[in-house]
């Protein structure tokens, strides 16, 4: 039931609804009301559309990978180590070493190159298209992808029960190295699980770099290095999960 | 630069969401609206250097707007399918929590409600739906809306009282 006011009226409620009425239109408008029962429907009308709208929360907040992804490309750090436009294996001029082939280290304490790397990768990985190679829930899709593109089957596990649903993965270089990532989910934020093969065991070690939560581990002839804008504690428990068992 | 773009970031990401929200509602599809938010941005920072004015939210959201109004123009000149706004809804009406106080009749009609209305507010022309979002969703006043929409603040009345209008009228139709 759509009220209809007086023509003169009408934006004059809309106005003194909006909070656009200046003390004395409002008093005037007031003492039209009084005598109007049409103006003053109209303006119940209004006023139960207008709370409707609030109510409702129709306001879509921005994604946190877009919020991430803007972050970075505005506040550049001020170390050059990462550089979003460059592939990380040019900008590691000190991985000498790493590219003649020593096993990467995912190393507790100050920020690695490998750290910032992943970092990188991760921000890179957040810009529109550029999430996933291969798109799947399913490991038995996402495990083949890396035949032939990587000389290693990397581990690929899916902890959708557990709210880390495995939503597919891509090829990534880390110190100068192709490696596999898989990506994963926990609510509305991603983490990306880079993967490679090392020796030795280690517990899962977290860590904060760049606003960024970090954990590596080794386990199962290969290292593991999660990266993600979840809290640290959340990623931990991910990282947990990897060591309940294959 | 490196500075600019730290001193930009500092002004323009608190209105992300706002920025987002706008896209969002005028181009009706989530990943248009991202792609336009970042475009905005990025042509913001370069025009930061000349922004002497004390309203960075409707600065930003005027050159979000602009941006998205280029995008929908260019989509309707390419002809292209129409962006779709099905899943919008759904969107929408999973986000939201059900409030833990409501009954599930409760739930359900609150539900439809905010379909209801989200669907209708899609449905609106563009010109008066981005009055009204700005109106209702971002809460600014007649002189911030006519700045971001390039439009005299009689023309933002008459606007938002369409909108208003026509949001009724889709009320009264049988659903």
């Amino acid at each position: 039931m759509t009220a209809s006011p007086c023509a003169d009226q009408a934006l004059l409620i809309q106005a003194e609804l909006d909070g656009e009425l200046d003390a004395a239109g409002s008093a005037a408008l007031q003492s039209h009301l009084e005598g109007c029962a049409g103006c003053r429907a109209a303006q119940a009308d209004l006023r139960a559309l207008s709370a409707g709208l609030r109510r409702e929360a129709l306001r879509q907040p921005a994604p946190e990978r877009l919020r991430a992804a803007l972050a970075a490309r505005l506040e550049p750090p001020p170390r050059p180590a990462l550089r979003l436009a460059r592939r990380p294996a040019l900008a590691f001029g000190a991985g000498a070493a790493l590219a003649a082939g020593v096993a990467l280290a995912v190393l507790p304490g100050p920020a690695t190159p490998l750290d910032e790397q992943a970092v990188a990768g991760h921000i890179r990985a957040l810009q529109p298209g550029h999430l996933t190679d291969v798109e799947s829930s399913d490991r038995h899709t996402v495990r083949p992808w890396f035949d032939g593109r990587i000389d290693y089957a990397p581990p690929v596990r899916d902890f959708a029960a557990a709210g880390f649903p495995l939503i597919g993965g891509r090829l990534d270089y880390l110190g100068g190295r192709p490696v596999a990532a898989l990506v994963y989910r926990r609510d509305r934020h991603l983490i990306d699980l880079y993967v490679w093969p090392a020796t030795g065991e280690a517990a899962p070690v977290p860590r904060i770099r760049n606003g960024y939560a970090m954990v590596g581990w080794r386990a199962g002839g290969m290292a593991f290095l999660a990266v993600s804008d979840v809290e640290a504690a959340q990623l931990l428990a991910f990282a947990r999960l990897w060591e309940g068992g294959a | 630069m490196a500075g600019d773009g730290t001193a930009f970031a500092k002004l323009a990401l608190p209105h992300l969401d706002a920025a987002y929200n706008l896209a969002r509602w005028l181009l009706r599809d989530p990943v248009a609206a991202e792609d336009v938010v970042q475009e905005a941005m990025l042509r913001a920072l370069t025009y930061f250097a000349s922004f002497r004015g004390t309203n960075p939210r409707a600065w930003l959201l005027q050159i979000v707007r602009n941006a998205a109004h280029d995008r929908l123009a260019a989509a309707a000149r390419a002809r292209e399918v129409p962006l779709v706004i099905q899943h919008e809804e759904d969107d929408i009406a999973v986000n939201e929590p059900a409030d833990p106080a409501d009954d599930p009749e409760t739930a359900l009609s609150r539900r439809q409600d905010r379909a209801a209305l989200a669907a209708a507010l899609a449905a609106l022309p563009v010109e008066l739906r981005e009055c009204l979002v700005l109106r209702e969703v971002e809460e600014m006043s007649y002189r911030d809306i006519a700045q971001v929409t390039g439009v005299p603040v009689g023309t933002v009345m008459s606007r938002l009282w369409r909108a208003r209008q026509a949001l009724f009228r889709r009320a009264e139709m049988p659903a």
